[in-house]
């Protein structure tokens, strides 16, 4: 078994808005893929984002910026944690998942395993 | 190289592929079998001409690649305990035939995974499968080497790490993926049509593992008919001076008539097992096929011709498909009707070929200047050399 993290990636979202609260299609996701779920999450909108920096090394200046903010139509909106027999299935759970299906992209990545 | 060492040599290239393919499902590892049964064929290399071939080829360098496996996990020492443990348990004279038997095909699948870049699969077939060496694939493909080993190393960490299956697919998937593996094998023999002819020969020999390995499958029959069918022209598609020489103009008696002959029995056989649904390769060996079997370019059965490229219309719709049909009507009714086909077709204002073919049906038809333009716009269109030595001479022949 390997373990994939599915990125998700969206027009920027703000999912606390009671406008878009999570749709039916996560819903049905959630359970019809709960077999292979181990975890996941969606994320506040990048207006929420705070990059940090350090200059000079380990213990050195921390810097902080605002954002960043989407400047393209694709963010990072959210992530599934899944864990698959192979790739194969990994991308057949993530053809489920709306975003995949509705005009956004998933990005699968396995996990690396230390041992 | 004596004649005992060429013979040697083809053998171990033939179970090379098959004694890497048991390896990677043993080992899991691309690098670790790769490395294992270079060694093992490098050993067989040295000794059999010397000592003669053993009974059993395979067994032998599959014996020896298990050795240098486990010799390589713990020169490496890294994860040796699960792969020395795989390593150890693993005794070829004890394998499942049929097991055994579906490792090619399990490589061959592996290889031409669509999660692989089309790129990546044609460096990993011709790497893995056809057995060249990393050197040989870049400059089969004119890539610099360091380039290509990045790429392959990179397409062999995606398949272990990422975990693309080392299997054959399922019933249900197996015509897709079928038709990907015979898109990767078509386009490295298109790679060597042009010219670097190693790399359509290495297509055709993969096409005939494929057929062997799956005899039954009309994209595999059909596949192997077309390229034999393309290839037993080589000899008369071009002059002295690699100059291209047209179908029409071509010396017949230069064809490889073997060939020929193969490539049609497959052509029959990939036709008689897709009745209900046509073949798009199976079709188009049909084409091929109608060209070898016409004694000169004026007895082509052209009515064949139309009618084929009517069925791979149904199959495969594109403007290309309708260009071919169009030159093919013109053979058969006249310029005129070939160049009003010709010019119906939307959507290839870009393609040489488009602009090609109408300059050579306004020219039979007397049309000069409009011929001339056309030759420009092809020659424009970035029609690639030498065709376009050729188009540049038929212009100038205009006057």
């Amino acid at each position: 078994m390997t373990n994939y993290l599915a990125l998700i990636y969206t027009e920027d979202m703000d999912w606390s808005d009671p406008q878009t609260t999570m749709s039916d299609g996560y819903v049905e996701f959630n359970k019809a893929a709960a077999a292979v779920l181990r975890g996941g999450n969606a994320l506040h909108s990048t207006s929420t984002a705070t990059t940090v920096r350090v200059v000079g090394g380990q213990g050195g200046d921390v810097l902080t910026s605002d954002g960043p903010y989407a400047e393209t139509k694709e963010a990072l909106t959210g992530y599934y944690l899944l864990e698959c027999a192979d790739l194969e299935e990994a991308v057949k759970i993530a053809a489920q998942i709306p975003a995949a299906w509705s005009g956004g992209t998933v990005e699968i990545r396995p996990i690396v395993e230390f041992s | 190289m004596t004649d005992a060492g060429d013979a040697v040599a083809r053998l171990v290239r033939d179970e090379r592929a098959r004694v890497l393919a048991t390896l990677i499902r043993v080992t899991g590892s691309v690098d670790l079998a790769e490395d294992a049964t270079q060694d093992a064929v490098v050993r067989a290399l040295e000794t059999w001409p010397r000592d003669g071939v053993p009974d059993n080829p395979r067994a032998w360098l599959l014996v020896t690649a298990k050795r240098q496996a486990i010799d390589h996990i713990r020169r490496e020492g890294r994860r040796a305990d699960k792969e020395t443990a795989a390593m150890g348990l693993f005794d070829p004279a004890d394998e499942p035939a049929e097991v055994v038997r579906d490792d090619l095909l399990r490589l061959v699948f592996t290889c031409c995974h669509p999660f692989l870049s089309l790129d990546a699969q044609v460096a990993l077939a011709l790497r893995t499968l056809a057995g060249m060496s990393t050197a040989e694939v870049a400059r089969g493909l004119l890539v610099p080497e360091a380039t290509m080993a990045k790429r392959l190393t990179r397409a062999k960490q995606k398949i272990t790490r990422a975990g693309i299956p080392y299997r054959v697919p399922a019933a249900e998937e197996l015509p897709d993926r079928l038709d990907g593996v015979a898109g990767t094998v078509y386009l490295i023999f298109n790679e060597g049509y042009g010219g670097r002819t190693e790399l359509a020969a290495e297509a055709v020999r993969l096409g005939r593992v494929l057929a062997e390995l799956m005899p039954d499958e009309p994209t595999v029959l059909g596949l192997l008919a077309l390229m034999l069918l393309q290839e037993s022209r080589r000899a008369a598609r071009t002059d002295a001076d690699s100059t291209p020489v047209l179908l029409a103009d071509q010396d017949r008696s230069l064809w490889d008539f073997a060939a020929i002959k193969e490539g049609v029995e497959l052509v029959g056989a990939a036709l008689r097992r897709s009745a209900d649904t046509p073949n798009r390769y199976a079709v188009q060996a049909a084409v091929a096929a109608c060209h070898a079997l016409a004694p000169s370019y004026d007895e082509t059965n052209w009515d064949a011709v139309v009618s084929w490229y009517d069925v791979l219309l149904t199959v495969q719709d594109t403007p290309v498909v309708h260009l071919n049909r169009a030159v093919a009507v013109g053979e058969r009714d006249g310029a005129a009707a070939g160049l009003a086909l010709v010019d119906g077709i939307d959507g290839l204002d870009e393609y040489p070929w488009w602009h090609a073919s109408r300059a050579e049906l306004l020219n039979r038809l007397g049309d000069k200047d409009s011929a001339r333009t056309a030759y420009e716009r092809a020659l424009a269109a970035g029609m690639t050399e030498p065709t376009a030595g050729h188009l540049r001479r038929r212009l100038g022949d205009l006057g």
